[in-house]
Order: C-alpha cells, then structure tokens, then sequence
C-alpha cells in the first residue's frame, strides 16, 4: 500500500487532486481511498488531502501519519507548514516549485529522496490560471509509477469535459519535466 | 452486477436512492449529509428519477413532511446529521407509532455543545428510544446495499417501521472508494412496491396518529415494542434474500476472528475496519484476540451477540459517545445490562473514544487491547485524553 498526502491551500484543487488520483486507480482495478483532511473548507487557508492505493482492500479508516509521498501544491508552503513531518525514511516529498533542489534542501533540511517541476510555470501557460493541482498529478504519477499516466483520462474527462484536454497536456508535461533531485 | 467504479460515499448513498423508485424526498442539507442533499436534489431535478424533492426550511418540517407523504402511501427518504436529527427528535417517535416506513440516511456527527463538525455516534444514540429500527453501514458498500435493503424492510407488512442507516460523518460520506452498484433491473427484482396498510386520501377519510387516553396508551408502547422486536426476524430474512441475489452477506452481529479469541473488540460503524486490521496485527503478534461488530441496534441482537461473544474472557466495548453521569458509553452500558445474568459472562471493558472527530488509529486499538489486559475492574475510560 502507499500512502500519499497532498498539502495545498483551500480553493487550488487539493481535494479533486485526491478524488482524481483514487478514480484513475480504480479505473485500473486497484483499491483506492481519496478523502480531504476533515474539516470547514477554508479558501487560502493551508489544507490537507490523502490518497491510499493498494491491491488489496483497504480496511484501514484512520488519518495518515506516515506517508510513503508528499506533494507540495503551493510553493509558498516551504517552510510555512511542515511538509516533512511523519515522511517515511525512504519517502518521496514531490514539490511544485521554481527554485532549485539544493535551494529547497537547505530551507527544509531534508536530506531524503526529492522531485521538482515548475507546475505553476506550466499551469499558467497551458490552463491559463496559475492552479497546478492536475499539472501536479503528472508529476506524482512519473516520480511515483503508482499508475499509469492513461488511467487519468477518463476521470479528467468526466471531471473537466471541454477543458479535459488543456489538463491532460498540462499533466503530460509536468510528466515529462519533473526531476528527481540528488 | 454493475460496473465497479469509484465515488464519494456521500454520492453514492443518493445514487442508491435514487435506485429505489422513491416518491418523496424532503432533505434539509448539514455538514456531513451535504452531498446526499445536494446530489438527491440533483437526481430529481435532471429527471433521472420521478419523484417530489421537498425543499423544506428545517429537519423538523423534512421529518414532517415524509412523515405526511408516507402516510398517502409514497416511498419516502430524508437523511440528516447531528444537531438536524436532534431537531427532528420530537417527530421521530410519532412516525414509528404510526408505522410509516421512512427511510433516513444519518451521517453521524458530534452533537453540540461545544460545536463540533467531526464524527462521533451521540446524535444517533440520543434517539434510542424512538422506535425506529437503526443499524450502521461499515464501509460505502454497505451504505449503498443498507439504504436498499432498508426500504424493503421498513416496508414490509410485519415491520411497517422507520429505518435509519447510519455512516460515519467525514469517514465514510467524505471518502472516495470503490463501490459496486447493483443495476436498476437487479433492484427492481430486489425491492418490489410499497403495499400500504392503510392511505390517507381526502376521497377515503381515515384516522392515523389518534390521541390516546391512558385506558389504551400502555397497550400502544407494547405494540411499539413488540412490533419493534419481531422485526429482527424480517430483518434477517431480507438481508438473506440479498445475499442470496448479490453474494453479499449481511447479518445482526458480525464477527472477524473470534474463534477461540479470549479477548474481543466491540465495535460500531466505520471503526471496525480500522479494528481488523489491528486484530491482525495482534494475532500476528501470538495474543488472542478476536472482532466483533454490532450491525444492528435496534431491535437489540441479544441472541446473535451472546453466541458471538460465547467463551471470551473479556469484551473490550468501543463507544463513539457517552452517557454522561451514567457508567460510560451507552453500547457497553446496554450490554452490561443485557447480559447480567449470565453465566461466565465475559468481564466488560469500556472505552469513550474517537469523540467529535478525535483520530482512532491501527495503534490506538492494539493500545487499548493491551491496556485492558492489564485493567482489574469494569470502570470506563476516555481513551486518549489530556488532563
């Protein structure tokens, strides 16, 4: 099973970021939890977002402490909310941002397994608006391998009809942009 | 069977309504029952279905509403949470003594004060005494199959009473996860149209919900709880039937491991998952432990629980609320009284816990099993509080 926790703030899309990634491991047959950190939705505010994907049922109902991956929807965040706290030893932290790993390294002092991509940059250039939440899915999907990158179509589809496209070229780069960091 | 697919719990239980050829619905949306609200009022505004949504300005007036329309004979659903069923209180038991069939979707939540958004089990078991039948969904799955299920036995000619489902607020109406839904031609064949026992038609005059003098009032609680406790039969046949036409079994008490367990974890709604898998890890770790879990709340399974939980040393009871200045949580004060009498009855240990959204975790409960092997008494505890 891996655990994923998504920091974003309230009204850039944290949630459908979780709802989208448990619809395409579905899609595939797994077995998939997506679900908000419960509470009053707050716009700006810091919030939280979780997914669990596994082959087997997933009994477990509780919050996630330890996650396997974080991602970082919001540049700001660093530094403004600890988005390290309860990683796992060998985890991923996944962050969108312009500034370099090393830069990141230092503000964090994090020394475990990192990945980058610019998904504002590439938001604001293929959707129009700087909301990198499914841009970001692309990068989670290349520096995870936890699906399929194709599994994603059908739920951007229904999610975003005529606007599916602009999302899935968006996720497709920050697929191909995305670096792991040494 | 349907496609398997993925959807919010809360999502899904409006999409299983609209499954069951309802007539009415009146629902007054509250965190966390929103997205039934919302996505009911949907289903009937898009057509998908031919039913009345009753936009009502309060829980009192969706309850009274349904409780009118039912009456006339209309399949008829609300759902509401927290401090909206607490407000529909005063109506409840009037709609069992007068055996409508209602169906209600609870999303449990805190019941205020202090406010609080966040699941626990008080706003469902301040209505113990309301004569409804209440059992509680587990997992999506089950809200979905539970919420069928529920019309046909509200409305079964030796039941004729209101039914509530309840899911964890947040923990299940909040979650997207695999689900399966039957087809509309499985459900048909399932759930077959409501026969009334009687209708109210201005064409055809009759009574329902008379005043009662005190020469007749003791004789209608009997019936309330006659009728109430006979239902336990139905309800087992229905759920059978399901099984038998879905593969999906479903039974009063539910019990995961307990063979030969010494000890065994109560649990009630969406904790029991999360239970499991600390009774794995338990036994993985050589203790004898085992899961027990109460689908069904009213009727009470007396004779389903005393053989789940026959030969165990001690029962470690979960209670999502308390009954303040009483012993403890109202599950472990109900079995205790329950089973009393009873030979090597098992010593009962009680915890209050995940109150008002407080986190239970895999660890959390193997904490509290090995915590209770070393309790001497049968006080109970507010497990994980800070003093």
């Amino acid at each position: 099973m891996i655990e994923i926790r998504w920091h974003g703030r309230g009204g850039q899309g944290a949630v459908t970021s979780v709802e989208l990634l448990a619809l395409a491991a579905i899609e595939e047959g797994k077995y998939a939890q997506g679900f908000p950190a419960f509470g009053p939705e707050r716009r700006g505010a810091p919030v939280m977002a979780y997914n669990r994907v596994s082959e087997k049922p997933i009994k477990i109902r509780s919050g996630i402490y330890k996650p396997d991956v974080v991602v970082v929807l919001d540049p700001s965040l660093v530094g403004l909310v600890n988005v390290t706290d309860g990683l796992k030893p060998d985890g991923l932290l996944i962050i969108n941002t312009s500034k370099p790993a090393e830069t990141l390294r230092e503000q964090l002092k994090y020394k475990g397994k990192l990945a980058t991509v610019d998904a504002t940059h590439i938001a604001r250039e293929e959707l129009g608006v700087p909301i990198a939440n499914t841009t970001m899915l692309g990068a989670v999907m290349k520096a995870t391998k936890v699906l399929k990158l194709e599994s994603l179509n059908e739920p951007l589809e229904e999610r975003f009809g005529k606007i599916a496209n602009k999302n899935k070229n968006a996720l497709k780069r920050a697929y191909n942009d995305v670096k792991l960091a040494k | 069977m349907g496609k398997r697919i993925g959807m919010e719990v809360g999502i899904a239980a409006a999409e299983a309504v609209g499954l069951c050829n309802i007539d009415v619905a009146a629902v007054y949306p509250i965190t966390p029952q929103s997205h039934i609200a919302e996505h009911l009022s949907d289903i009937v505004h898009d057509g998908r279905i031919d039913a009345e949504f009753i936009t009502v300005e309060s829980e009192h007036s969706s309850i009274s509403a349904c409780a009118g329309a039912s009456a006339t004979g209309a399949r008829v659903y609300t759902a509401t949470s927290s401090q909206g069923l607490m407000y529909m209180h005063e109506v409840l038991p009037i709609v069992s003594a007068m055996r409508l069939p209602v169906v209600m979707g609870n999303a449990n939540r805190a019941i205020a004060g202090p406010l609080n958004i966040w699941n626990d089990h008080s706003d469902i078991m301040n209505q113990r005494d309301c004569g409804w039948i209440v059992m509680h969904a587990e997992n999506g799955q089950e809200v979905i199959d539970m919420t069928i299920q529920s019309f046909k036995i509200a409305e079964h000619a030796d039941v004729m009473l209101p039914t509530v489902v309840n899911m964890d607020g947040f923990q299940l109406t909040h979650m997207i996860e695999p689900l399966e839904f039957p087809t509309q031609a499985e459900v048909n064949k399932f759930l077959p149209d409501r026969v009334p026992y009687a209708t109210l038609h201005p064409d055809k005059p009759v009574s329902m919900g008379c005043f009662n003098m005190p020469e007749i009032f003791t004789e209608t609680m009997k019936v309330k709880d006659s009728v109430l406790i006979n239902s336990k039969k139905t309800i087992i046949k229905i759920w059978n039937e399901w099984g038998k036409q879905f593969g999906r079994n479903y039974k009063p008490v539910e019990t995961y491991k307990t063979k030969g367990a010494e000890t065994l974890i109560l649990t009630v709604g969406s904790m029991g998952e999360t239970a499991s898998v600390a009774v794995d890890e338990l036994k993985k770790a050589g203790k004898s432990v085992g899961l027990v879990k109460l689908r069904l709340w009213r009727p009470f399974p007396l004779e389903e629980l005393r053989a789940a939980i026959k030969g165990c040393k001690t029962l470690i009871v979960m209670d999502r609320s308390v009954t303040f200045g009483g012993i403890g949580g109202p599950v472990a004060t109900e079995i205790k009284s329950l089973i009393f009498h009873d030979k090597d009855r098992p010593r009962i240990v009680n915890y209050l816990m995940g109150l008002g959204g407080r986190d239970v975790t895999v660890e959390d409960f193997i904490t509290m099993v090995e915590r209770a092997a070393k309790k001497k008494d049968e006080t109970y505890e507010f497990y994980g509080v800070r003093e």
